[in-house]
């Protein structure tokens, strides 16, 4: 099979094999049929994007599959009911964190580095370990009453600025002040020396 | 399933395993910062869930979450410029070349 043959099907397959199965299990009527199956793909999505951030070899498309999960994060958040949470999502974290990571990523790149040693020595045991909290958390989420649940509801924007700008203006503040001292830490630190070692 | 508090933990506790995953087991630091950024959005998701479903927290959840995201950019561009430092001086992103404090 020519390689370029396998470039287009491989993608199709995999979008294929994550849109049929919640299909399948809302036409069994396991899961409903609107905002379920939405969830179900993009909690799919996301799980998949994320365990490709995690263990591809080629730290360039490690970026861009961080970039696919967070934008499925921020179609789980318009589910949830936060669709300011979820704009800010694709500015802040797509639009500025991702492109930061990805510059990082290729002032960082040499050529001369053995791409196949990407993991530790302790990779097997560090697999292990994350499992066992992976398993653990589910079974306490599942085990624990949460009381008082009330239904879904969407966050109205205005509800949200007078929450912001009433009871958090002291923390937003200092946000404020923190991301200065971040931007000018950052400029500081990653700065060339003068008359240094180049 | 979108309507139940539990589908976004298990979710958010799913995606916080994959993000420890990746900061214990990669050898790159922009890996281990890019795990980090999954670990803080698990911690997001699960915020949400609880201010969307939990009625006294339904604004205070999304006010918090935008706050984590603040501090996470800025964690990001300190961690960054570390890394870039390192970088010029040891000519390596790697982090187990990284022994000079322990030769």
């Amino acid at each position: 099979m020519p390689r370029s043959l396998i470039n287009i099907l491989g993608p199709l397959v995999i979008v294929g094999a994550l849109v049929s199965l919640p299909v399948g299990l809302a036409i069994l009527g396991v899961i409903g049929f609107d905002e379920d199956l939405l969830f179900f793909i993009l909690a799919e999505v996301m799980l998949l994007s994320g365990l490709l951030v995690v263990t591809m070899r080629d730290i360039i498309r490690c970026g861009l599959a961080m970039i696919v999960c967070f934008l499925s994060l921020a179609g789980i958040y318009v589910i949830a009911g936060a669709p300011l949470v979820a704009a800010a999502q694709v500015l802040i974290y797509i639009g500025a964190i991702s492109v930061l990571i990805l510059f990082a990523i290729m002032l960082t790149q040499t050529k001369d580095a053995p791409p196949s040693l990407v993991f530790q020595t302790q990779a097997l045991g560090a697999g292990v370990a994350s499992v066992i909290l992976g398993l653990i958390i589910v079974i306490t989420v599942s085990a624990t009453d949460w009381g008082e649940v009330g239904t879904r509801l969407r966050t109205a924007t205005d509800a949200l600025a007078e929450v912001l700008f009433r009871d958090y203006v002291l923390a937003f503040e200092i946000v404020s002040v923190l991301l200065l001292a971040a931007v000018i830490g950052g400029i500081y630190v990653a700065k060339r020396e003068e008359g240094g070692a180049p | 399933m979108s309507d139940s508090l539990d589908a976004y933990l298990i979710l958010s506790g799913i995606l916080f395993a994959i993000g420890t995953f990746g900061f214990l087991a990669r050898r790159n630091a922009i890996s281990m910062l890019m795990s980090i950024e999954l670990m803080l959005n698990a911690v997001n998701l699960a915020i949400i869930a609880f201010g969307s479903f939990i009625e006294p927290l339904r604004a205070d959840g999304s006010v918090i979450a935008l706050m984590v995201m603040a501090v996470a950019a800025a964690e990001a561009t300190v961690g960054l410029a570390i890394v870039m430092a390192i970088y010029r001086n040891r000519r390596t992103p790697l982090v187990d070349e990284y022994d000079a404090m322990r030769r």
